[in-house]
């Protein structure tokens, strides 16, 4: 109670009530002043199936500049409503249909007038194929931090997953002993960061940071010493082809989206539900949150606190380590140094963003992957959007999240919390 | 002295009592203490010879010379043992002659004919090279490890290092290459250009906390990545911070010779006038927050908001000041690097300083003083490491490795004690628990 009095949490204020409709509004603004304005005339082409797909969609041709005013107008509708305050549902959607009307426009900015078209299959794929890494390291972050003890350490773990992955798959040419031996490095991470939370007390936050330098430094010793020299035998996986699931992957437009990709995405999907379900409908779950929020009163039902948290940061690690694994055997093969570059960062950002739920872990994780994939597809048609601002969204969205411009996110209340015992 | 006491009347022996009249027991009994039970000095001294011990193991055990003689260590153990200690102390030996002494420069020096060819031809200079760099590279992790002790002591966690030198690394360079002013003003308005620059970037995140509770680790994490994209958005626009003729290499114009810091010892070594101004900064950083009322606010608001706002302090006036100044810090650091040593910006200027400031503040224990002794540690181990590199085909990333073991085995004491058989502390002890999670 008296922390929360120290973190200064202040209520709404006035002005705070009007930078969601004033947001809105620069944004409709945008729609209108720049994507309207500047676009091309001419029609933007949004193609819906891919090369020879046994069934096609027909492409989408809207004209550009028309397109842009219109989403315009409909997003500064959007700011009015809110502004009238009609409550949560129209509060969450509005920000929502803003955003997606945002992207459209600057896609109409971006193709009007161009013979290419935005082929928003691909767009879809690669967001899931981008968001592989920071859906399982955002579910990572919550298993642990659901138990009180946070884990900045989400980048070590994907980093070493990524080695351990590729030095296994590539030694022994098995794909599997690479996503197994990558789950276990990460595990083992989170053994380490157990031992030294848990047991010896140090503070999280700085172990997380400092078992990051770790990773980064050994792996990227390792690499130099013992990858490079023996990079025949020890850095050249093979990675997993794409499966086809029967029937649903045939499915136009969903089916290329959510059925046809890497054993990851299918190991991704369980993963989600297993979390989401096993922490908020299971007994273990519940647990593990007691632990989490008040690890006094878990102990005097007799829940063992620090075997509790054990479990889920060890967990956790495995799980961050499959995402790990994917950047190597899932994606480009060979190990490269820190080549989860901030990824975990932003895994970790995801989950706080998502309000330290799984599912909104995975919602904000696919924002932040969409837009990497946005970037990478616009900056190959030479649009002249900087992709640096578009690279920066995740980590500015994450910082309005949590100065509580778009509600209030809070941590279990024993996050980083050792649990001491006297 | 004690004046609680009325003066004894006949103070004609010491009483042979445990302590003197500090209350301190005796010093040779003080110092018993501290090795027996691990006093932060003997732990933190035990933690770097750990991790050194273990840095060499891993040296030794990914060398394949070494790694071919265990293979035979059952017929011959003792070449086993000492090609592994070899390699380890080959590795070690190459850290120490590129970061404090090599005996082959002094050799050099003999050979030369007098000591004012010497002079001239910069073998003097050789000897005091390895000094220098070890100056270098320490200085912008003082300046930067003084701004997470800052912010430490106040109860702050600043990993925004790296945004915030990027925002007085903008300014610096800026000032140093778009204004032209007389020589010496010039240095003295790129230095306050940086310290300003990242000071701005501190007080936003104390701002945010201020005014909105967001934790400033969340914001400082995001923060970094959102000035290192801005920074490689700024370099790539010639009307912004783009060299012209650059074509894409994402660096700046160089800075004006006049807005460099001015060397101190001759032209051949790279010690500068940063190195002094850190030295400043930790000796202002120790007056700031052991001597003055401000300091104070801050170190009360960090061990107790609540009893620093009972006792009239404003907590969110302090957080933003607390965050003003440990920006401005990081942004000297920039300084440090752009006017002192690189006197351009590039898109990876910033490298690691925002991390090691932590392993720097962690390690010296959030003290000036330790921090500038941990600052001249890593320092050390960064000058060292590329001739480590050249010499031994070590690569530098051990630097790191051993840079993240020292912190780890500073933070958990009880380890240390563990590992070394230390009596548990009997009073307060050094296992103090800083941590306070998301919610504090």
């Amino acid at each position: 109670m008296t922390t929360l009095a120290a973190t200064g949490r202040i209520p709404l204020s006035v002005s705070r009530r009007f930078l969601a409709p004033a947001t809105l509004l620069v944004l409709g603004l945008v729609d209108i002043l720049v994507f309207g304005k500047y676009a091309h005339h001419g029609d933007a082409t949004f193609a819906f199936s891919q090369p020879f797909a046994k069934v096609t969609v027909p492409n989408l041709k809207v004209p550009a500049a028309e397109t842009a005013y219109a989403l315009g107008a409909a997003t500064i509708v959007l700011a009015a409503l809110r502004v009238m305050d009609l409550g949560k549902v129209v509060r969450r959607l509005s920000i929502g249909l803003a955003l997606a009307f945002f992207v459209i426009a600057l896609l109409c900015w971006a193709y009007g007038g161009s013979v290419n078209s935005f082929n928003v299959i691909n767009q879809f794929q690669g967001t899931l194929a981008d968001s592989i890494p920071l859906i399982l390291g955002a579910l990572a972050g919550c298993l642990c931090e659901r138990s009180g003890v946070i884990n900045i350490a989400i980048e070590g773990q994907l980093l070493i997953g990524a080695f351990a992955g590729a030095i296994f798959a590539s030694a022994f040419g098995v794909l599997w002993l690479g996503l197994i031996a990558g789950s276990l490095a990460g595990g083992l991470i989170g053994l380490l960061l157990g031992v030294f939370a848990i047991t010896y007390l140090v503070d999280q936050i700085i172990l997380g940071v400092v078992l990051n330098v770790f990773v980064s430094g050994l792996t990227g010793y390792l690499y130099d010493k013992v990858l490079i020299p023996y990079s025949n035998t020890l850095n050249s996986p093979s990675t997993y082809l794409p499966i086809k699931i029967p029937l649903l992957g045939d499915i136009p437009i969903i089916g290329p989206v959510f059925f046809d990709s890497t054993l990851f995405l299918y190991i991704t999907y369980v993963l989600i539900v297993a979390v989401q379900v096993g922490l908020f409908s299971t007994r273990w779950g519940l647990r593990v949150r007691a632990v989490g929020e008040h690890p006094a009163a878990a102990d005097t039902v007799g829940i063992s606190v620090k075997l509790t948290r054990y479990r889920n940061v060890i967990l956790a690690g495995l799980v961050a380590g499959i995402g790990g694994a994917f950047l190597t055997i899932g994606s480009v093969g060979s190990f490269g140094k820190d080549m989860s570059s901030g990824k975990g960062y932003i895994a970790l950002a995801a989950m706080i963003f998502g309000r330290w739920t799984p599912l909104g872990g995975v919602g904000a994780a696919l924002l932040f992957g969409f837009t990497f994939e946005l970037q990478s597809i616009l900056s190959t048609v030479n649009v002249p959007v900087p992709s640096d601002f578009l690279l920066m969204v995740p980590y500015v969205a994450t910082i309005i999240a949590v100065a509580g411009l778009v509600g209030q996110v809070r941590a279990p209340a024993a996050d980083g919390q050792p649990y001491i015992t006297s | 002295m004690s004046d609680s006491a009325p003066a004894p009347a006949a103070p004609s022996a010491p009483a042979p009592t445990a302590a003197d009249e500090h209350g301190r027991p005796p010093f040779g009994r003080a110092i018993l203490d501290a090795v027996l039970e691990g006093n932060s000095v003997v732990v933190t001294i035990l933690a770097i010879v750990t991790a050194i011990v273990l840095g060499g193991l891993l040296i030794a055990f990914t060398n394949s010379t070494v790694l071919h003689a265990w293979g035979n260590l059952f017929s011959s153990p003792g070449n086993a043992i000492a090609q592994a200690w070899d390699a380890a102390s080959g590795a070690y030996v190459a850290i120490f002659e590129g970061a404090i002494f090599n005996p082959h420069t002094v050799a050099a020096l003999f050979q030369q004919k007098s000591m004012s060819v010497a002079l001239h031809d910069g073998t003097v200079s050789a000897v005091f090279n390895p000094l220098s760099e070890t100056a270098v590279n320490a200085t912008p992790l003082i300046l930067a490890g003084l701004s997470v002790a800052v912010a430490f002591r106040a109860g702050l966690f600043n990993i925004g290092g790296q945004s915030q030198f990027i925002g007085g690394a903008m300014v610096a360079t800026w000032l140093g290459f778009g204004v032209s002013l007389p020589p010496v003003i010039h240095v003295i308005v790129c230095v306050l250009g940086g310290f300003a620059g990242g000071a701005a970037m501190g007080m936003l995140v104390g701002l945010l906390k201020a005014r909105t509770g967001a934790h400033e680790v969340i914001v400082t994490i995001m923060a970094n990545y959102v000035m290192a994209y801005l920074l490689s958005y700024l370099l790539s626009k010639p009307s912004l911070l783009e060299k012209p003729g650059a074509n894409g290499n994402l660096i700046s114009p160089n800075i004006a010779s006049d807005a460099h810091l001015p060397l101190l010892a001759g032209t051949h070594l790279r010690i500068n006038a940063g190195f002094l101004l850190a030295l400043a900064c930790a000796a202002g950083v120790w007056w700031l927050m052991s001597r003055s009322t401000l300091g104070f606010e801050f170190r009360t608001v960090g061990a107790n908001p609540n009893a620093a706002r009972s006792a009239g302090m404003s907590v969110p006036r302090t957080w933003i000041l607390v965050m003003l100044i440990a920006g401005g810090l990081a942004g000297l650091a920039a300084s440090t690097v752009i006017q002192g040593t690189d006197f351009s910006l590039n898109f990876q200027s910033y490298g690691t300083y925002g991390i090691d400031a932590i392993t720097v503040a962690l390690l010296g224990r959030a003290r000036p003083g330790g921090v500038v002794l941990a600052a001249l540690l890593y320092g050390a181990l960064h000058a060292g490491a590329p001739l480590m590199q050249a010499s031994t085909q070590t690569p530098v990333d051990i630097v790191q490795v051993i840079q993240a073991l020292i912190v780890m085995f500073v933070a958990a004491p009880p380890l240390i004690r563990a590992l070394y058989r230390l009596r548990a502390a009997r009073a307060g002890g050094t296992g103090q628990v800083l941590s306070k999670g998301w919610n504090a």
